[in-house]
């Protein structure tokens, strides 16, 4: 099984891009402006890089690391301000392991905004014309690494879109590719089934720990994540209980062994099934599965969930045929058909396969089309100060 | 619509209706590539579940091939399967 993709040093990319990346929240708007006049960047801003605690600052630097170090970015500028806590020369030599040219602008010492954005956009402009002379090659399928996510999720999810998306990512692993889950939240209530799944003792009781963890982030502000699941409404939808709402979720990740557990945006060192510490929230969740690697992510949805991200093309799946009508323009495919009865799970997840292998080669998705490009930031556990 | 129902595991002793069923219709339930016919003993919403076969207090419900919860009454085959008579095994902190 093959794909169209880019050949870096040491990974295969789906697209090609110049990564334009804010070391702290405070440069944003010169990365903004330069990313806005240089076509063929793509912009990663966030709200983060400062006045947060040292367990955050490395965060927010492995972040960028990791981001910067994604295949689908084929050179990066760093845009910093000149104060902040996060060391751009750290972030910047880090990601040049991977052979990748950055270079960097500094706002406090460029002289201000209207310099910097100048000197930026006349420094990516050169990098996009270097990046546009890479050409795509035959690539084998085990390169691809899939993030996994769920999001509006409604009756069809745990019935069609996720069980769907779990064959498609068996088909990867078969394939000898990667898969990552994440949403830690959704796997409360099933946490014990999950980690059934895990390869040995030691992956099931770090799923476990991780699963502890996020309910007990909750629960120190008063937020009893467990007691309110299944809520009304999903009782009156049909779902019995937090098992039943979890399996649903869980579902989307197949039926493969769980190789490793990993902390938010580390890249996984093996191929197959690895869980990530993430919530549920799309900036964050999808900032993490691109800074831990992915090339490629899947999205399910019963409502019509718009989100897609900077650089890694995030592919829709709704099971539900009227939203698959009435937000088309955010949808990538439709598996209402299994629902119908007209097609059986394996047939859709094959589909499924052949589509990302689509994608993968260059073929845009919704999101890329519609504009639905930003729904990035750093996931943060401690408070800003 | 071909199916009137899914049973996602061959495991499982529970289908979700995809469309709002009557007590007494004849329906087809999808499994992997095949259908199979029955015949449900009460309405059943949109979504919700029903036992495929018989199931006593205190068994288990089977969902996705795994343990959803528990029957708090019989629950005989074609009957709506919710909140009246399955309780979760897990869903309380209390209750590992």
């Amino acid at each position: 099984m093959e794909f169209m993709g880019y050949r870096r040093q040491d990974a295969v990319a789906t697209r090609n891009y110049v990564g334009i990346l804010t070391t702290v929240t405070c440069a944003n708007e010169v990365a903004m402006a330069i990313s806005k006049r240089v076509a063929g960047s793509s912009l990663f801003i966030h709200h983060q890089g400062c006045c947060q605690t040292p367990v955050d600052i490395k965060r927010v630097t492995d972040a960028l690391i990791g981001l910067g170090k994604n295949p689908n970015l084929a050179s990066v500028l760093l845009v910093s301000l000149g104060c902040e806590s996060v060391d751009v020369e750290e972030v910047a030599d880090a990601i040049r392991l991977t052979g990748k040219r950055v270079e960097k602008i500094v706002i406090q010492e460029e002289g201000g905004a209207a310099r910097s954005i100048a000197a930026g956009e006349l420094l990516v402009q050169k990098m996009v014309q270097e990046a546009s002379k890479n050409k795509r090659v035959p690539c084998d399928a085990s390169e691809l690494i899939l993030g996994l996510k769920c999001g509006s999720s409604d009756t069809t999810s745990g019935l069609s879109s996720n069980p769907v998306l779990g064959k498609a990512s068996d088909i990867l692993i078969e394939n000898g590719g990667t898969s990552i889950l994440g949403e830690v939240t959704e796997f409360i209530g099933a946490e014990h089934l999950l980690a059934k799944h895990a390869k040995d003792e030691e992956t099931a009781g770090r799923i476990l720990e991780f699963v502890e963890r996020m309910e007990n982030r909750a629960k120190s502000v008063g937020c009893d994540i467990r007691g309110g699941q299944p809520t009304g409404g999903n009782i009156k939808g049909g779902l019995t209980t937090i098992e039943e709402k979890s399996l649903g979720a869980i579902a989307k990740a197949g039926t493969a062994p769980i190789q490793a557990v990993y902390e938010y945006g580390v890249r996984p060192e093996v191929k197959g099934l690895s869980v990530m510490d993430s919530p549920g929230r799309e900036p964050e969740i999808l900032t993490g599965l691109a800074a831990a690697g992915c090339n490629m992510i899947c999205f399910t949805t019963g409502r019509g969930a718009p989100q897609g991200f900077p650089f890694v093309p995030v592919i829709k799946i709704t099971g539900n045929e009227s939203t698959w009508e009435r937000l088309n323009d955010h949808m990538d495919m439709d598996v209402s058909s299994v629902l119908g009865g007209s097609e059986s799970m394996d047939a859709a997840g094959k589909r499924l396969f052949s589509e990302i292998l689509e994608v993968a080669s260059g073929k845009l998705t919704k999101a890329e089309i519609s504009g639905y490009t930003a729904s990035m930031d750093i996931y943060m556990v401690g408070p800003v100060i | 619509m071909d199916i009137d129902a899914i049973r996602l595991n061959e495991k499982d002793n529970v289908a979700t209706s995809l469309r709002q069923i009557s007590a007494d219709e004849k329906i087809l339930i999808a499994q992997g590539e095949e259908k199979r016919e029955f015949s449900v003993r009460e309405d059943i919403p949109y979504g919700h579940k029903f036992a495929i076969r018989g199931i006593k207090t205190g068994q288990e419900i089977l969902k996705y091939g795994e343990v959803i919860g528990a029957a708090t009454r019989d629950i005989q085959a074609g009957f709506h399967a919710h909140v009246q008579n399955i309780e979760s095994l897990r869903g309380r902190g209390d209750r590992k």
